[in-house]
């Protein structure tokens, strides 16, 4: 095992903030138009995070215009420029695929108001 | 043209220049050592004999201890012949690493697959079994169907498929594209899924 983790040191990222499921994220993403690079933000809840190493993803969840949108981001990607923590969530789950169901003021108490 | 042998790490994922996420098996290859080369005056063929893995000397047998003296090698575990060197180039005892491979080459490479034991027709053979599960067949689901005809030819042909042992046979994969080398700690990544399971000896040709 130790030598996967020696090939995959030279590209897992050290930068990336610990960030857990029920916390809001900014993760900025490099969108290659043509020859052109921008950056695009997706900022939304956290609702799930898998596997370690570079197999390692997270899902994030927001409500686009009134419609449900969830991404998956593998976390060492080089597409992801930054992954910025907005605001960190208080929940009880490791997976919060229950929201899905749920009403966006909803999910905002669900994700702060656990003590 | 050249080989080497080498052991199965295990898999994971490198990103390309393009961020694109390429799955590659890692494989520790090399060093070897040319234990002997194959000449066509002597052996009626040309070839080198590598070998890899060191071991304890005291395990070895006596004609295996004089095999080495002789290339004035380190004790081996695997001894592999390749027919694909090119006999002047290397001498005997001369270290062979895993920098004769480089990024974007292709290779083979063949291991002994794992083993799966004794397995049905719809496993070992990919057959889609007998019909339905419904309408009274209750027990025909993976079964492999009719063998053969009766009176003539009163017998089953040779080498018709059935149940029995699976895997751990030599599997050669080919044309998988060498994605990194790292000369250092003598790994190489290959695109995609070689035979075997992990520290399972691999024979690599390029």
């Amino acid at each position: 095992m130790d030598k996967i983790k020696l090939v995959e040191a030279t590209q897992v990222k050290t930068d990336v903030p610990t960030f857990s499921t029920g916390d809001t994220v900014n993760v900025h993403v490099r969108v290659v138009e043509g020859d052109k690079e921008r950056i695009q933000q997706f900022q939304g809840v956290v609702i799930g995070k898998r596997g370690e190493g570079m197999g390692a993803t997270f899902t994030v969840r927001k409500i686009s215009d009134g419609v449900g949108v969830e991404r998956i981001f593998p976390t060492h990607s080089p597409r992801i420029a930054k992954i910025e923590l907005v605001k960190t969530g208080n929940v009880r789950r490791s997976k919060l695929y229950y929201v899905r169901g749920l009403a966006s003021k909803q999910i905002r108490q669900k994700t702060t108001n656990v003590t | 043209m050249s080989g080497l042998l080498g052991k199965k790490i295990g898999m994971t994922s490198v990103y390309d220049e393009n961020g694109i996420s390429i799955p590659c098996t890692v494989i520790e290859a090399g060093p070897c050592y040319v234990t002997q080369i194959r000449t066509k005056e002597r052996d009626g063929y040309e070839a080198v004999q590598l070998g890899f893995d060191e071991k304890p000397e005291r395990l070895l047998t006596k004609p295996l201890q004089g095999h080495f003296a002789k290339a004035n090698t380190k004790a081996l575990r695997l001894l592999r012949e390749f027919r694909n060197f090119n006999p002047s180039e290397l001498k005997i005892g001369a270290e062979v690493k895993v920098d004769v491979f480089a990024k974007g080459d292709k290779v083979s490479v063949t291991a002994k697959s794992k083993g799966r034991g004794f397995q049905g027709v719809v496993k070992r053979h990919h057959f889609s079994g007998v019909g339905m599960a419904t309408h009274g067949q209750s027990d025909r689901v993976r079964a492999p169907g009719s063998i053969g005809a009766s009176s003539y030819p009163s017998r089953v042909f040779r080498g018709m498929r059935m149940a029995g042992r699976m895997g751990f046979e030599n599997v050669t994969v080919k044309n998988l594209v060498v994605v990194k080398v790292i000369p250092e700690s003598n790994l190489l990544l290959v695109k995609g899924s070689i035979p075997g399971a992990k520290n399972t000896y691999v024979e690599i040709r390029k």
